[in-house]
């Protein structure tokens, strides 16, 4: 995989090249960057997959600590602690829950520059069920000291987000999906962490999504507004932690209400986050389109689980929309 | 001994009473302290700052130096008493312990020099010790890791899976200290969940493991200078030891795990303590 070469035109064959699940393009540059940076130590739990793709070619750079999610955090703490950057392998849920404790003490505790690479984000797990589902890591990873949290929305943010985070020197959160999604970013970009992506100007309300589906179905609410007469802004919150707060003043300032779109629970997300610096420093009305409190045991694939649980196109627009007429 | 002059170091038996005097001070400190297990790993503690570990108290960040981990981290009176004799600390700081203010938690935190990973939930130390371990071997470095762990913690399920990882990796840099002084908070060790056959229990786990008395100056003296105890493997010394050790009125008995010493009680500990008398 070639490099992201930042404001250049799209390349040929752009979207192809990114026709990939984003858990992919991630360990494809984790190889990449392992070339050129003999820090990166590659910490996996039998994840399958990383083991022949970094493992092979760079042996001494990679351990497999085995189906061991707690132990997985320890070491990594333990390697950056003493000078290497491990990037920790395993299932949001498995990071998050079960080994939170350890995310919390030994590697934000210590703001220790651990990369936390999860995947089966969100409803991404899809039939899998609700074991492999993580509806709540956001709520969770965000408040923990030091931590910065990242969601990118497709496999091309992925990568620019994993380069641009080399030598960042506290512990990394990137929250990944399972499957391929649709590619959202028509080129590569100069990934700005901490920096709202504009995705599409509007003046009449802003939309603001973190996550694949979540952007994806940003815009196209968008478009459903558009045929209704409104202009709705869509910025891709892909940095939980640190929030800009700057776009989001902007945006309470410039088009008077925000929705939020995540494919988390409603609280404690995005949508909750949001609403703290809102609240706080930019009064507007704000709706949270999320996963609403229960147990999801349908069975389906990620989008359908998501539209099952409200999280769809028709009700981002819908909030929109009660925030624009009730302007009017 | 032969008589000592005045430049002369003062003897395992002369510094060990110190760190324990210092110990029961934390103890009739306002909010008290872990008194039981800290008397207990005292003289291991004591015995790696002075014999084992490489290290430079001026540079505690030094790169090369050997890592120490006290995963049970309600021991942090023996630590902070064993970093004071050994010049990381100054000794006045000791009086602060647990006051507003003071860096001298009740469990260690990192900006304390010498301490490298704030501990105090248990079953975290070995993974830690785990990953400094595999990082110096990546890196080249001689350093060890070491990791003193209670015996009561060793029911947390993330000791065994730092200890198959461990043993996995063949990381002969690294050895785990278990402070086997049989007693935590509800009682016997054995008759919370029962621990035994432990050694055994570690060698089916890959390790090298060692069982000796806690408290022998030789026996230490003779144990860590053969690590590790057997090459591509990591090693466990099982310290048998006894909780309260030192003070007679604390000595087996599971009270003594955390406490506040009301000015009679430390009075009668410190008499207890020069009088030397063990059971």
């Amino acid at each position: 995989m070639s490099d992201v070469r930042t404001e250049a035109p799209p390349e040929q064959g752009w979207a192809e090249r990114y026709a990939v699940p984003a858990r992919e393009a991630y360990r494809r540059t984790l190889v990449d960057l392992a070339r050129s940076d003999p820090r990166i130590f590659c910490v996996d739990s039998d994840m399958g997959g990383l083991e022949t793709l970094f493992g092979e070619e760079f042996p001494a750079q990679y351990v497999n600590v085995g189906i061991a999610e707690a132990n997985l955090l320890g070491v990594c703490a333990g390697l950056a602690h003493s000078g290497l950057r491990p990037y920790a392998n395993t299932i949001a849920s498995f990071a998050a829950a079960r080994a939170c404790e350890q995310l919390k003490v030994d590697v934000a505790g210590n703001n220790l520059p651990v990369r936390v690479v999860v995947t089966h984000a969100g409803l991404s797990a899809g039939h899998y069920g609700p074991t492999h589902h993580a509806l709540e890591d956001i709520a969770i990873v965000r408040t923990l000291p030091h931590m910065t949290v990242v969601v990118p929305c497709d496999a091309a943010e992925t990568e620019a987000v994993v380069r641009a985070t080399t030598d960042l020197p506290g512990p990394l959160y990137v929250r990944l999906g399972r499957g391929a999604t649709p590619l959202v970013n028509e080129g590569p970009y100069d990934f700005r962490l901490g920096e709202a992506r504009l995705l599409r100007e509007g003046e009449n309300v802003t939309l603001v999504a973190t996550g694949p589906y979540p952007v994806v179905m940003a815009l196209e609410a968008a478009e459903l507004l558009a045929r209704q007469g409104y202009s709705a802004r869509v910025l891709n919150m892909h940095t939980i932690k640190p929030l800009d707060t700057v776009a989001l003043g902007r945006a309470a300032r410039e088009t008077g209400g925000i929705v939020t779109v995540e494919d988390h629970v409603r609280v404690g997300g995005l949508g909750a986050a949001v609403c703290e610096t809102v609240a706080e420093d930019h009064p507007c009305p704000v709706r949270r389109i999320g996963v609403p409190d229960g147990y999801l045991d349908h069975v389906a694939d990620e989008r359908q689980l998501l539209e099952y649980a409200g999280v769809h196109p028709q009700s981002i627009a819908a909030a929109a929309l009660s925030i624009a007429r009730g302007r009017e | 001994m032969t008589a000592s002059t005045e430049t002369a170091q003062p003897s395992f038996a002369e510094q060990a009473l110190r760190i324990r005097e210092h110990i029961l001070k934390m103890g009739a400190s306002p909010h008290g302290a872990h008194i039981g297990g800290s008397l207990s790993c005292a003289d291991v503690l004591l015995h790696l700052y002075t014999r084992v570990l490489d290290g430079r108290p001026q540079e505690p960040d030094w790169p090369n130096r050997d890592r120490f981990v006290l995963s049970k981290g309600h021991a942090a009176p023996a630590l902070y008493a064993v970093l004071a004799e050994t010049g990381y600390l100054p000794v006045e700081e000791l009086e602060t312990y647990t006051q507003p203010g003071s860096r001298l938690a009740g469990h260690p935190l990192s900006r304390v020099p010498g301490v490298e990973f704030p501990t105090g939930s248990l079953g975290h130390g070995l993974s830690l010790g785990t990953g400094v371990a595999l990082a110096m071997r990546r890196l080249g470095r001689p350093a060890r890791a070491f990791v003193l762990l209670g015996d009561g913690e060793l029911q947390e399920g993330s000791v065994w899976e730092a200890a198959m990882a461990a043993a996995h990796y063949r990381l002969d840099n690294l050895v785990a200290i278990v402070d086997r002084n049989g007693l935590q908070i509800t009682g016997s060790t054995e008759d919370c969940v029962a621990l035994e056959p432990l050694a055994d229990r570690w060698r089916s786990f890959g390790w090298s493991a060692v069982e000796i008395d806690g408290h022998d100056e030789s026996v230490l003296e003779k144990t860590f200078a053969a690590l590790p105890a057997r090459t591509g493997k990591p090693t466990v010394i099982i310290a048998r030891t006894v909780k309260g050790r030192g003070v007679a009125l604390f000595e087996g008995k599971k009270k003594s795990h955390s406490v506040q010493l009301s000015p009679r009680l430390y009075q009668r500990a410190k008499k207890d303590l020069r009088s030397g008398r063990t059971t």
